[in-house]
């Protein structure tokens, strides 16, 4: 075995670098040098997304293991980018006295998911595959359980291992089932025997029932909630959008490559979650007061969203992705930044009420709100008008046109329950209006790069042109 | 034409420096700089206007299209391509001298009508939004540009419609005026994929082989458009947020209600003119069905409204619903052989734009000065608000009808072209029409005529049977009257203007020419109705009112309640949606779903269980669920 291959899986030895420097820094450093722990961080996450950047050649390694190309090197890079927000904004809460003794460890567990998530969407086995999914699944469990003494934040995280053990096992079996008809693992290869036999359809639902939990797509989405409303706010944002983004990729990829043969199966399965997550998402999240918790309903509905790129299994599915992907982590990170802000004034958990004339006390940041909420509702000229309009066309383009008329309508569902919170923080009245939220810089920074990414995402088109150039790298 | 790309950037820069450094500006300043801005607009817009029809017809005799900007924005495939760019065609020639001339009337009257109130930059800042927007709109290349700007319209309104955000009436106006367009635009949204999926272009006029092949699909994708433009013209039954719209500033209603974004749906259908003409003429018929029933619907109820801005809203959804019509009756593109309403609808959206601002300008001055907007708080006006009198009686005949105001000439041609169409149409929308006239000029009487609130609240006064004095009605300052008197001089002469010379359904020139047949019927029956109104309202309600109300107070009643078809939709959407559907899974969610562990803790805390109740039981639910819905799809995948 040629063991140099290992240093050319670049994004992953750049992580693992990282990684490994700042679980050291976390063993070592003491006294007054922890003080610079979290700008050490934010750096070297920041050199994470250039150095990932760099390789853009198509090559494979490990013997058809590991697969990497344009599209893919620059997922890596975004799922980094969204990383180092979460890393920014998480300022506030990991250095406050109950969290900051293990400053560390959040680091460490939050880049060890990430490792995984690399090895998710580069992997062409399904043991590598298998492992990346565990890999990022399992320490973002102690993520949410992070708070073990706040906010049912242990419950959130047994609620959340649970249920992804569950979904695993399912996966699993579905996986077993794909290896014992075909006699491989690699997933060129089991396309080539795929043959459509009762079972393998059968292993297809599993499999996708197994994404469909990290998605959260109704209705594997019963965990959402829970855990969402439990974990710490960071980890929420971090469960939301990052953690989704890489499981809706690599769900892509595999129904692409290895179940291509099945395509109309496929096809049937997500029309089917999309219009059961959208719709029951959307009923759901307009009852909710605690925001967390409708923000986990939110991201049911945008999953689904996100969702109707994949059908078809289309180059111009995967641009749509990726762009979709962007946008959302930009509008989402900023909404979860300002709930995090709120929490932090009141000391309990953010509800509607809350934001009752926020727009006196904290004009820019409900601006900022607005605009994120607006880009997720899907209004031109922000950039989440544009994503949507795009996936909607790829599925309408794959003939799904009764899902899209769907998903449209529920557009106008979400523009009212998005509407209720601008409208609590321009129009309503509060007795008890929140003071005046003075944001720590790096969550000034995060919310700087969020808002000018809503605005110019959608009107600078190079962006989508960008990843369109390189989608068929797929 | 390079320079009308500044008619766009203007606006748009005025927005960004009053909305980011309106905060630290005197009133003044703000205002003055959204003005001046307007002004600039204004000129330019006319100065485009005027260099596009000077520079004549091409050899077909037509006023060629030129696009000065059209840059590819955002390729999409091989093919589509959405484009960024400004169009001046006759039709948006026409809409930017509409639009800037109102808005730069509106501009100047907010200067004087919102003075000193809270948040006066952030109001101007959001004027030249919407102007902006709107501009955008109609000098859109393709239907894409032409959405993005149609949705900016649709959140510049919500801000502006909502402005008084103290006001919980004004929030939930602006709310259900985004909300119910938004719903329909969906619908515009799926137009638009169609289109762009079926013939490989967002252009107006896509090549001809194309539509050969989606010619199929193509009244379809136009039908879904209209309910698009059906939600922003507030056609019946999507019409019910432009009443409550008039919970926004006066002025702003004005803009948006009256010159602007509600006729962005005519614009929509005049801008698909030649494929609704040319490939889905069934389509253009209902269009005109939809819009005779709004146009008489919308009359009925303007009929018996107190407030004095919701009988101009009814009026406004009633008038727009003609352009509908004369669009709608259309059945060639020659203009001479059943195409006049094109011509028609075009003229009557100019006239009705500057006399319908001038109506909604009037009503401002006259709330400004009484302080309300019940006809009950008005009355005997005209003594004291001359020059706002005279205005709003010129506005009042013009939309009534009687010549040579300039909607008698624009009426008539829709009346033709109606009657073109087919008698039973043309004799329902002449009847329309003289309801117009009808509760026009009983609005008239009510506001300016009869007993004056204010002499009978002072002689209560002086009696001693009220405590305060009353606040007595005086004339508008300048700032408001200028923008009136400019107003109801274009509404004098703007009829004898050679419209079709400009703008006819297939671009050659066209002489309008007086059908004399209709137009005196229309004036007899717009007679009939003022003359019906000035013995019904001229001396207050007289006894002859009275009897009449008695005798017809159930039909009356339900048309002051509109029909009840807010109800209807407040059934829909609140019972149902959210009460039949949401709020039983949200109970579920929390009763059923959080709950069973609830339920199952108690039970093994009854069993002696040792396990604390954390939510264990709740995880096994979900896992229950989850597994249900593997096998559940794998039986849909099996059976199906």
């Amino acid at each position: 075995m040629n063991y140099i291959q290992f240093f050319e899986m670049r994004p992953e030895v750049c992580l693992l670098g990282i990684y490994l420097i700042i679980f050291m820094y976390d063993l070592i450093a003491t006294g007054s040098s922890r003080r610079v722990f979290h700008p050490l961080v934010c750096i070297l996450t920041a050199a994470l997304v250039v150095l990932t950047l760099g390789d853009r050649s198509h090559f494979t390694l490990f013997g058809g293991m590991y697969e990497s190309n344009a599209i893919i090197v620059f997922m890596k890079s975004l799922l980094s980018f969204g990383a180092l927000l979460v890393i920014m904004q998480s300022h506030k809460w990991i250095s406050n006295s109950d969290s900051y003794h293990k400053q560390g460890e959040f680091y460490v567990l939050l880049l060890s998911t990430l490792v995984g998530m690399f090895f998710m969407i580069s992997a062409r086995h399904f043991l590598l595959l298998f492992i990346g999914i565990e890999l990022a699944s399992l320490p973002l469990a102690c993520l949410v359980a992070f708070d073990k003494y706040r906010h049912n934040s242990a419950e959130a995280g047994v609620k959340y291992i649970l249920s992804s053990m569950f979904a695993s096992a399912i996966m699993l079996y579905g996986i077993s089932f794909l290896y014992g008809t075909t006699g491989t693992l690699y997933f060129e290869d089991m396309a080539a025997r795929m043959t459509g036999l009762p079972i393998q359809i059968f292993a297809l639902v599993m499999f996708f029932a197994g994404m469909g939990f990290k998605i959260s797509l109704v209705p594997f989405h019963f965990w959402t909630a829970d855990s969402y409303q439990g974990a710490p706010t960071s980890v929420t944002a971090y469960l939301s959008v990052i953690s989704k983004g890489a499981a809706v990729f690599t769900l892509f990829t595999v129904l692409t490559r290895v179940f291509a043969p099945m395509t109309e199966h496929w096809n049937l399965i997500i029309c089917l979650t999309v219009v059961a997550s959208i719709t029951a998402a959307n009923l759901m999240a307009i009852k909710q007061q605690d925001l967390k918790r409708f923000m986990a309903f939110s991201s049911i509905s945008q999953a689904g969203y996100l969702m109707l790129a994949v059908i078809g299994g289309k180059a111009t599915g995967m641009t749509s992705l990726v762009y979709y992907l962007i946008v959302y982590m930009v509008a989402n990170m900023a909404v979860f930044a300002i709930i995090e802000s709120v929490e932090w004034q009141i000391g309990a958990p953010a509800k509607r009420a809350n934001f009752n004339g926020f727009y006196k006390s904290n004009p820019k940041l409900t601006f900022i709100m607005t605009l994120a909420l607006f880009s997720l509702a899907g209004i031109p000229p922000f950039a989440g008008f544009f994503s949507k309009f795009f996936v909607f066309m790829n599925a309408f383009s794959a003939g799904a046109w009764i899902v899209v008329f769907i998903a449209l309508l529920n557009t106008v569902i979400s523009l009212y329950y998005y509407l209720l919170i601008v409208k609590a923080m321009y129009m309503k009245e509060s007795a008890q209006p929140l003071e005046r939220i003075k944001s720590d810089p790096y969550t000034r920074i995060s919310l700087t790069i969020c808002t000018v990414g809503i605005v110019l995402l959608g009107v600078c088109s190079f962006i989508y042109s960008g990843i369109d150039s390189i989608a068929f790298g797929l | 034409m390079e320079y009308t790309i500044l008619i766009l950037i203007l606006p748009l820069l005025s927005f960004l420096l009053l909305g980011l450094a309106g905060k630290i500006m005197p009133h003044k300043v703000a205002g003055t700089i959204g003005t001046l801005t307007l002004v600039a607009v204004t000129a330019l817009s006319y100065y485009a206007a005027i260099e596009y029809f000077a520079a004549g017809r091409d050899a077909s005799g037509v006023f060629a299209e030129t696009m000065p900007y059209n840059f590819h924005w955002l390729p999409l495939g091989d093919t589509l391509c959405i484009d960024m760019g400004i169009l001046i065609s006759p039709i948006s020639a026409m809409m930017l001298i509409v639009i800037s001339t109102v808005s730069l009337m509106v501009h100047i009257y907010s200067l004087g009508y919102m003075e000193g109130e809270r948040g006066f930059q952030r109001y101007y800042a959001f004027l030249s939004l919407f102007t902006f927007s709107m501009l955008g709109l109609v000098v859109a290349t393709n239907i894409f540009q032409m959405y993005v700007f149609w949705e900016l319209v649709g959140v510049s309104s919500y801000l502006l419609i909502g402005f008084y955000y103290t006001k919980p009436a004004a929030i939930a106006a602006s709310k259900k005026a985004f909300i119910v367009t938004r719903f329909a635009d969906l619908f515009f949204l799926i137009g638009i994929l169609i289109y762009g999926y079926y013939t490989g272009t967002y252009s107006f006029t896509p090549q001809t082989d194309v539509l050969a092949t989606a010619g199929a699909v193509l009244p379809t994708a136009l039908l879904l458009m209209f309910i698009g433009g059906a939600g922003k013209s507030a056609m019946f039954p999507l019409h019910i947020w432009l009443p409550d719209a008039m919970e926004g500033p006066t002025p702003v209603s004005a803009l948006i209600h009256a010159a602007t974004m509600v006729v962005a749906g005519v614009y929509l259908v005049a801008r698909m003119f030649p494929l609704f003409i040319g490939y889905a003429p069934e389509v253009l018929h209902i269009i005109a069905y939809v819009g005779a029933f709004t146009a008489l619907y919308a009359a009925i109820v303007a009929c018996v409204q107190t407030d004095i801005k919701r009988v101009l809203a009814f009026s406004t959804i009633s008038q727009i619903a003609f352009m509908m019509v004369a669009l709608g009756v259309c059945t060639s593109a020659d203009p001479h052989e059943g195409g006049l309403g094109y011509m028609a609808s075009m003229f009557h959206l100019f006239t009705h734009a500057m006399f319908k601002g001038l109506l909604f300008l009037g009503a401002g001055s006259i709330i400004h000065a009484v302080h309300s907007n019940e006809k009950s708080h008005m009355g005997g006006l005209r003594k004291y608000m001359p020059v706002t009198h005279i205005t709003f009686l010129i506005a009042c005949l013009a939309i009534a009808g009687i010549p040579p105001f300039s909607g008698f000439f624009s009426k008539d041609e829709i009346l033709v072209a109606c009657y073109n169409f087919s008698t039973p149409m043309g004799v329902f929308m002449s009847i329309v029409a003289a309801m117009t006239a009808f509760y026009m000029f009983r609005l008239y009487y009510l506001i300016f005529w009869g007993k004056s609130h204010y002499e009978e609240q002072l002689a209560l006064y002086e009696r001693g049977a009220c405590d305060h004095e009353p606040h007595k009605p005086h004339e508008s300052p300048a700032r408001m009257t200028i923008p009136l008197i400019i107003l109801a001089a274009i509404t004098c002469v703007a009829g004898f203007i050679p419209f079709g010379e400009f703008i006819s359904s297939n671009g050659r020139a066209y002489t309008i020419h007086i059908d004399k047949g209709v137009a005196t019927a229309s004036i007899i029956l717009a007679a009939a109705g003022i003359a019906l109104a000035t013995i019904m309202y001229m001396k207050g309600e007289s006894r002859i009112t009275a009897k009449i109300n008695q005798v017809l107070r159930t039909p009356i009643k339900a048309a002051y309640h509109r029909f009840y078809m807010d109800e209807v939709w407040m059934f829909i959407t609140k019972k149902i949606i959210f009460k039949g559907i949401s709020a039983p899974i949200a109970w579920f969610d929390r009763h059923i779903v959080d709950g069973s562990l609830d339920l199952l803790a108690k039970t093994a805390q009854k069993a002696g269980a040792l396990i604390r109740p954390m939510q264990s039981g709740n995880v096994q639910t979900y896992s229950i669920w989850f597994l249900a819905g593997v096998l559940l799809i794998s039986a849909i995948l099996f059976f199906l």
